[in-house]
């Protein structure tokens, strides 16, 4: 198992704020999904508390991904029903840019808007659905463009900055909405070795704040350190969740160990 | 094998070397020369063959171009002067057929003590044009470019100025109507409140409003009709209108087509494939004929108008297909970037996709409004005097019969000038957005 930790930081992490509340910040029930008349997600039940850290694995084509794209809506749900902080996603457009304004998501390719400035990609959301005034934006986006670590690149354009710097910025983007929830798709899938690190050190530095994440990651690494559990699924269904340390040391299913042992085996 | 050359592997260098001038084959003047005109024999024969077209073609134009004349009324005036300056049959244009009929050329038949009124409207076009094309300029000025249309017609047609004004206020009861019923019935019943109380208040207070405003106080200038406009003038009016509108109007229908909504996009849809899919000189004569007899009788609807319209559907056609292109070469991450931080349709729309997806269609945008703006020499057909209409009756008055190399010649190269300037200006604003690669 040891191999697998590598790119994560080597620190100690500080576990104070890492605390698990009663409330209910996500709740997936029953929930169904088909892509045409193929069957992606199969009665999902998912009931996310407030300062969660969960990593959902499984193989390609799973449905993790349209999983969590469920739940800003990024993908419509057929059948069942899903709560965001209090919020029902139906096809109400009020709710949902209510319920995205909320969460944030963090993309596989980063996303960022090429055309405006990487303090502008961060202050665009703020001013124009939160009102905030620009001066206070611009502000606030300094302030998390200085937390993951580049408040010199502000006036670049994504265009020219390296890929683990450009999903810094899309973190940082995220952040500057204060959401109660971030959801990360991939974030580090796109990138080099050397760039995983960065962004995994500055999603421990979120967890370690005490954020309601849901990582899709093959970050086995990250999820040892940080998710307090672990979501396997394979075939649209959720196949085995657990802690980490007993999913990762004591898989029940045969589903669960053949992906262990593959993702981990050499 | 292996270790016999371990003597001559082994290297470290003891001195770094300072950077030295290429020979001089290799730079400036000489290698260009070298490497574009000489670079093998037949390159060097063809570059010579070229040389000798060039300099034959410019030894007999230039010429006929410079030594041209100005000061004549006639062709066989012109003629005249010829044979006394430079021989029997010499081969020099008579421009003064553009001296002789230059106000024509121009202004068509326009009233001339009212010359100055087109010329203020280009200066007014020219000075709004500013702010939208150039970045740098206070943001007030804006409104300058907003209200410039207006001032535009006032200047060109005369008439009372609360025609206009009436217009303005037709769009100003849009904007408030939206701002009040968007925040208590929501977007889609502002947006059409903004779209039909706008419309009613056109069709019936607009007219009865601005006449009673006119007995009242009328201020103004002398009316000119349509029938009057002629020449460059014409042109410039109905290819400036043209792209102002086609562009809006295009970027909806390129929107509308992308859209979920099974009405909107078949509706825009059939728009584009019909309008395209008709010759322009077909809508054109539809414009002049046959929409006559469609409207109630007695309706008087300027015929330049209806051109405008006609020219506007059938660029904005050309316009969406090209805007679409850059909508979908977007990647879909933009818009799922845009939704994910909670910016409604209208905002990412605004802010995110289009103006990535404008910056792409650039090109495309500028070549269609060249298309349109040399189109607009249509119209001779349907009888409105423009350049080209404009040249042929000179050619048939008895004083410039025979003349037509000179007129066509400085058409052409007015034409091109404005084309060649919209071409550069769409080089400029592309290396101007360039943010670096994506």
């Amino acid at each position: 198992m040891t191999d697998a930790a590598t790119n994560v930081a080597e620190r100690e992490i500080d576990r104070t704020q890492m605390q698990v509340s009663d409330e209910v910040a996500i709740q997936v029930e029953n929930m169904n999904k088909w892509f045409g008349t193929f069957h992606v997600l199969r009665d999902i039940d998912l009931t996310v508390y407030r300062g969660e850290r969960i990593v959902v694995c499984g193989p390609s084509g799973s449905g993790k991904s349209t999983l969590i794209r469920c739940i800003n809506r990024l993908e419509e749900h057929q059948q069942g029903k899903i709560v965001v902080d209090g919020i029902e996603l139906t096809s109400d457009l009020k709710n949902i840019d209510k319920v995205r304004s909320e969460v944030g998501m963090v993309f596989q390719h980063f996303n960022l808007f090429p055309h405006l400035t990487i303090l502008e990609n961060c202050t665009l959301a703020p001013i124009w659905v939160r009102k905030t005034p620009k001066r206070e934006a611009e502000e606030i986006a300094m302030h998390f463009l200085e937390k993951v670590k580049i408040p010199e690149q502000a006036l670049k354009y994504p265009g020219q900055l390296s890929g683990g710097q450009q999903q810094r910025v899309a973190i940082a983007r995220s952040l500057c909405m204060k959401p109660r929830i971030m959801l990360f798709d991939e974030p580090t899938s796109a990138l080099d070795p050397e760039m995983i690190k960065e962004v995994l050190d500055t999603m421990i530095e979120l967890a370690e704040e005490g954020m309601t994440m849901i990582c899709v990651t093959h970050e086995m690494g990250f999820a040892q350190a940080v998710a307090n559990r672990v979501i396997f699924m394979d075939a649209g269904q959720i196949v085995e969740q657990n802690e980490p340390k007993e999913f990762f040391n004591n898989p029940q299913s045969d589903r669960t160990k053949l992906f262990l042992s593959q993702i981990l085996g050499h | 094998m292996s270790d016999t050359h371990a003597q001559t592997v082994r290297f470290v260098r003891q001195e770094m070397m300072p950077e030295r001038a290429p020979p001089i084959r290799e730079a400036g003047a000489v290698k260009w020369l070298r490497e574009n005109l000489f670079s093998s024999w037949l390159n060097a024969i063809l570059t010579l063959v070229s040389l000798y077209a060039v300099y034959y073609i410019l030894s007999h134009v230039l010429p006929w171009m410079v030594f041209g004349i100005w000061d004549a009324n006639s062709l066989t005036e012109c003629r005249a002067v010829r044979d006394e300056l430079y021989g029997e049959n010499a081969s020099v244009a008579c421009w003064a057929v553009l001296a002789d009929r230059w106000q024509q050329l121009m202004f068509g038949f326009y009233p001339s003590e009212f010359y100055w009124r087109p010329v203020l409207a280009v200066v007014v076009f020219l000075v709004a044009l500013g702010p939208i094309l150039f970045s740098g300029f206070p943001r007030q000025a804006i409104w300058f470019s907003a209200a410039s249309p207006f001032l535009m017609y006032l200047l060109l047609w005369g008439g009372t100025i609360w025609g206009p004004l009436v217009v303005i206020v037709g769009f100003v009861i849009g904007v408030v109507a939206f701002q009040l019923l968007a925040k208590v019935a929501g977007n889609i019943v502002g947006g059409l409140a903004s779209i039909i109380l706008p419309i009613l208040f056109w069709l019936f207070a607009a007219g009865p409003l601005a006449s009673a405003l006119a007995a009242a106080l009328p201020i103004g200038l002398t009316f000119v009709p349509s029938d009057d406009f002629g020449g460059f003038m014409l042109s410039f009016i109905i290819g400036i209108a043209g792209i102002t509108l086609s562009l809006p109007l295009g970027i909806l229908l390129a929107l509308g087509r992308q859209s979920d909504l099974f009405i909107i996009n078949k509706v825009s849809v059939a728009f584009i494939e019909i309008i395209r899919g008709v010759p322009l000189i077909v809508w054109l004569f539809t414009a002049s004929l046959l929409l006559n007899y469609f409207l109630p009788p007695g309706t008087n609807f300027d015929l330049m108008l209806r051109v405008i319209i006609m020219v506007t559907f059938f660029a904005s056609a050309y316009i969406a297909e090209v805007v679409r292109g850059g909508l979908a070469a977007l990647p879909r991450g933009q818009y799922e970037a845009a939704d994910a931080l909670g910016l409604d349709y209208a905002k990412s729309m605004r802010l995110i996709i289009l103006p990535q997806a404008l910056k792409i269609s650039i090109p495309g945008i500028v070549n269609t409004f060249i298309g349109l703006f040399k189109d607009t020499t249509l119209v001779v057909f349907i009888g409105l005097l423009d350049p080209i209409g404009l040249s042929n009756a000179i050619r048939a008055t008895t004083d410039w019969n025979g003349i037509y190399w000179e007129l066509f010649v400085f058409i052409g190269l007015l034409f091109f000038i404005c084309c060649f300037g919209m071409g550069r200006y769409s080089l400029w604003l592309e290396r101007k957005l360039q943010t670096g690669h994506r």
